[in-house]
Formats: C-alpha cells, sequence, structure tokens
C-alpha cells in the first residue's frame, strides 16, 4: 500500500544528509565535549561549530545559543526561570503549547499573574491586545510564532517593536520570548527583526533529530537553569552536550539556508494549496484558521457530523499518516484547546483533521490522499446517527 | 493509546451496521459535545431481540463497542439483554484504553435505553 505522511508538523523525518553528519559522532568521534583530551576537543569543536550555524540562522552571537532537549524544555526554562521567586505578571495566549500553558498554570498555581489572550477567530493574536494586557508588575510575554494545530502565523516582530518602545518608559524590561519550533522551516527567524530575548527551537520539525532543541537567550539576561549540575552552557543549562543530534541539528539548520529550501518551500505551498481547494469542495468541510497568514504546509479542517479519531484511524488504514483535535484522540477527553479557542464549538471540534505537508509529498500524494478521504467521509457519514 | 486486535476488526468491519426500518425499539444516548452518539434499533417478538442494529458518530472503540453490544444482545430474551455489562464488552473486545472504557458503559446504557422504551411503549 501507498504510504502517505501528513503529519510533518507532529514530526519529519531524520534528512538522510543529517543522519549521515550525525554517525561520526556515535563510536567514532564519540568524546565528551567537556573533556580536555583531543577527542572531546573534537566533539567541542563540532558543537562550537553547531553554534555558529545556529546563530548566523538567527542573525544573533553563538553565544547566545544554548542547547536544550527540544521545545519543552526551552519553553518551560524561559517560564520558571524568568518566574523562579513565583512574582509578577506573565502575558501569554491561550492557544499555547502545552509546554507553555500548562508551565503558565502551574506557574498560576504558585503565585504568578497570567494573562491568557484568546486569539481572534481567524487564529492570530491581536498584538494589541497582548500590548493592552501590560501592567506595571509584568515580566514575560510569550507568544508562540506559529500555532502548532493550525499553522497560523503571530505578529512576533510587530510586538517586538511596540515592546521596544514601551520597555524605554520602564525601569524593569518587560521580557519577551517566542516559541519558534514550528515556525523554524518556514518563516523568517531574524532575531533583531523579531526583537526577542527569547527564542524555542527544536531539531525534529526541521528534518533532525528529536530530543534536541535550541534556546536563544540575548546577552546580558542572566537565567535560572531548569537542570543544575555540571558547567556546560556556561552554566544555563547542565548536562553532558548531545553532540550527535547537536551536529545533526547543524546539519538540518545549515540546510534550510540553501537554494533548494527555498524551492521547497514553493512546492509544499503548492500541494497545500491545491489539497486545500480540494478538500474544501467535499460536502460539510470548513477550514480552520486564517487562510493566508498561516504556514505555507497547514491545512486543518473541520467535517461535520464526523469524529475525528475514526477519519484518522480510517485513514491510517487506507496508509495516510496525520492527526486531530479530537476529543476521543486525545487521551484526556478535551477537545483541541486550540480549535476551542478559537470559537469551535466542542460539538464541532472533534470533526477536526490537521494536514501537514512535508518536502518528500507530491501532487500524486494528494490526489490520491483527496479521493481516499472522500469515500471514508461518505463511509463514516452512511452510520452516523446525525444526518 | 493502543487499540486492541478486536477492537480494530470490529471498527474495520463492525457488526449489524445501519438503521432498521420500522425497528420495535430505539435507544440514542450520548451528545455532541463529548463527541460520541449512539443510536440502536431493536426487533423483538417474544420478548426477544430478533434483530438489532446500530448507527454510531464516535471514536473507533465508540463503533467497536457498538458492534460488540449488537452482536452480544442478538438473539437473547430483553432481560437477558439486559444482563450484559460493560466488563462483558470490554473483555470481549480484547480490553480498551482507559479513557476508552465510557465508550462501553454508553453501549450499555444505549441498549437499556432502547429496552425501556419498548416497554413503556407496550
Amino acid at each position: 500500500m501507498k504510504k502517505i505522511y501528513f503529519d510533518n508538523a507532529a514530526t519529519t523525518h531524520v534528512d538522510q544528509r543529517v543522519l549521515k553528519a550525525m554517525l561520526p559522532y556515535f563510536s567514532n568521534d564519540f568524546g565528551n565535549a567537556s573533556s580536555l583530551h583531543s577527542l572531546g576537543q573534537k566533539a567541542e569543536a563540532a558543537v562550537l561549530k553547531t553554534k555558529d550555524i545556529i546563530s548566523d540562522f538567527l542573525n544573533c552571537k553563538a553565544e547566545e545559543v544554548i542547547f536544550t532537549s527540544g521545545g519543552t524544555e526551552s519553553n518551560n526554562t524561559v517560564l520558571k526561570s524568568v518566574f523562579s521567586d513565583y512574582q509578577g505578571h506573565l502575558i501569554t495566549s491561550a492557544f499555547e503549547h502545552p509546554s507553555v500553558l500548562d508551565t503558565a498554570k502551574f506557574l498560576n498555581k504558585r503565585g504568578v499573574e497570567v494573562t491568557f489572550i484568546k486569539p481572534e477567530s481567524n487564529g492570530v493574536v491581536d498584538y494589541q491586545k497582548v500590548l493592552k494586557a501590560i501592567k506595571s508588575n509584568t515580566r514575560l510575554i510569550s507568544i508562540m510564532y506559529v500555532n502548532n494545530e493550525i499553522g497560523t502565523i503571530q505578529p512576533i516582530g510587530k510586538i517586538g517593536k511596540e515592546l521596544a518602545e514601551i520597555n524605554k518608559d520602564r525601569e524593569k524590561k518587560i521580557l519577551f520570548h517566542t516559541d519558534a519550533v514550528q515556525a523554524t522551516y518556514f518563516v523568517p527567524m531574524d532575531i533583531v527583526r523579531l526583537r526577542v530575548d527569547f527564542l524555542s527551537m527544536s531539531g525534529h520539525k526541521i528534518y533532525g533529530p528529536k530530543g534536541i532543541g535550541v534556546l536563544y537567550i540575548k546577552n546580558g539576561i542572566r537565567i535560572t537553569p531548569l537542570l543544575h549540575g555540571g558547567h556546560q552552557e556556561n552554566g544555563f543549562r547542565a548536562g553532558t552536550y548531545n553532540v550527535p543530534s547537536i551536529v545533526g541539528l547543524g546539519k538540518a539548520i545549515s540546510l534550510l539556508t540553501s537554494s533548494e529550501h527555498a524551492k521547497e518551500v514553493v512546492k509544499i505551498k503548492k500541494l497545500r494549496d491545491s489539497l486545500m481547494t480540494k478538500v474544501l469542495k467535499i460536502k460539510g468541510v470548513t477550514l480552520n484558521g486564517d487562510k493566508i497568514s498561516r504556514l505555507p504546509n497547514n491545512a486543518n479542517f473541520l467535517f461535520k457530523n464526523i469524529e475525528g479519531e475514526s477519519l484518522l484511524l480510517k485513514l491510517d488504514m487506507e496508509g495516510v499518516a496525520c492527526s486531530t483535535g479530537s476529543a476521543c484522540a486525545s487521551g484526556s477527553l478535551q477537545a483541541s484547546h486550540v480549535l476551542l479557542s478559537i470559537g469551535v464549538k466542542p460539538e464541532n471540534a472533534h470533526g477536526s483533521l490537521r494536514l501537514t505537508i512535508g518536502k518528500d509529498n507530491t501532487i500524486r500524494d494528494i490526489d490520491h490522499f483527496v479521493d481516499v478521504l472522500k469515500s471514508i467521509v461518505k463511509q463514516l457519514r452512511s452510520f452516523s446517527p446525525l444526518r | 493509546m493502543l487499540y486492541s486486535k478486536k477492537v480494530m476488526e470490529h471498527f474495520k468491519n463492525p457488526h449489524n451496521l445501519g438503521e432498521i426500518k420500522n425497528a420495535d425499539a430505539v435507544g440514542q444516548v450520548g451528545n455532541p459535545i463529548c463527541g460520541d452518539i449512539m443510536k440502536l434499533y431493536l426487533k423483538i417478538k417474544d420478548n426477544k431481540i430478533k434483530d438489532i442494529s446500530f448507527e454510531t458518530l464516535g471514536c473507533g472503540a465508540a463503533i467497536a463497542c457498538s458492534s460488540m453490544i449488537t452482536q452480544e444482545a442478538k438473539g437473547k430474551t430483553l432481560d437477558k439483554a439486559l444482563e450484559i455489562n460493560k466488563d462483558i464488552i470490554v473483555k470481549k473486545l480484547g480490553g480498551l484504553p482507559a479513557p476508552k472504557i465510557h465508550c462501553s458503559m454508553l453501549a450499555i446504557e444505549a441498549l437499556k435505553k432502547a429496552i425501556k422504551n419498548y416497554k413503556e411503549k407496550k
């Protein structure tokens, strides 16, 4: 059976070139990057080289880049570090990734004031609502760059610019963090333009390995580490450098600046547009999130009188991998907080399907998928008690 | 969240699927907000379930439980059918993931409701 992978927002595969770059660091150049002997120095050189690649990509300094285990750790580090004394006020959005949302709730229980900005119905946060929420005790604003479910792009640069003005008059500056895990492959990641103090990235959304991520910390900001131990990362993050994964992440990021990458983005967008047009022709299907201000690879639909998990399982049987915001598929029996936050009714949120295109997909994948989808939708609706 | 082989079998090829025209009893449970709606149709003769079918809007487990309850109830007297409980459904399905146990309860509820409707009508 033909296998079609449309779940690239969950994870991408590891690019063969990334894997090749990583392999020597498992068994040959295996030294601990903190060791002083030549094997250790070789590993350290690989770590430093990756920091250069990433700092070029982010337009920042190499010492502003620290490695973490991924987006979740980066996000936790920022929030728990800024509010290590559980005081002050945090502004975030209501549809952040759980690694921000749940950390914010954790801090809230311990005394931190939190404002959750509700996004607009198109899935974009109104930057003015963010600015209006600022109070005298506000210490951090954390807004995701791109929403992971509906792919909508948030006005990070705009918030950064306005915040810089507001901070001019403040004795205690408000720090600004963005979770850019979903954004990295597709949208500009220039720190100077975004004007953020912290930025989180992850390897496995950009054809790199899992379990490795980045936290950008602007020079001059001291953070309280999440993990205490060795003196890695200037004391910002303890733990032996994960050298193979760091090298893999560096390779994955270096591929994002190639002309090949630019072509991939164009191709992916064409495929997604074709997918969107074809799927929206099916009766009782609507799009979640803004059509324009969204990632070029993301489509998120609502299917009337269809439950998302059964749709996903049927698609899987036909070789198609995708994801859903249905409560039934969540383990928690809660419908997607993202869809609810943009005003989708709970009874409709169960019928959502997220498709995220990758660089290896083809137009044949799209057409085959649409055919399969049509017949599954027809079948599932044929025995729904709701008509 | 992994489904057992048996659940997937019933999900792939549900037994007793669809509407029964002129059913003697109908039981519908669930609501759109929780995401699962089950509807059972019964044909009853001499206090026995001669035929039973279902329509379900719901997840894999909801469909498998609907299929299983129809299989279990078919041919039973109404009293025997009322003895079917969620544990029997779960066991026959080779187990259900913990968050899905409520689907088996929903199936039992649907059957009870259909039989109650039938008895009230008589």
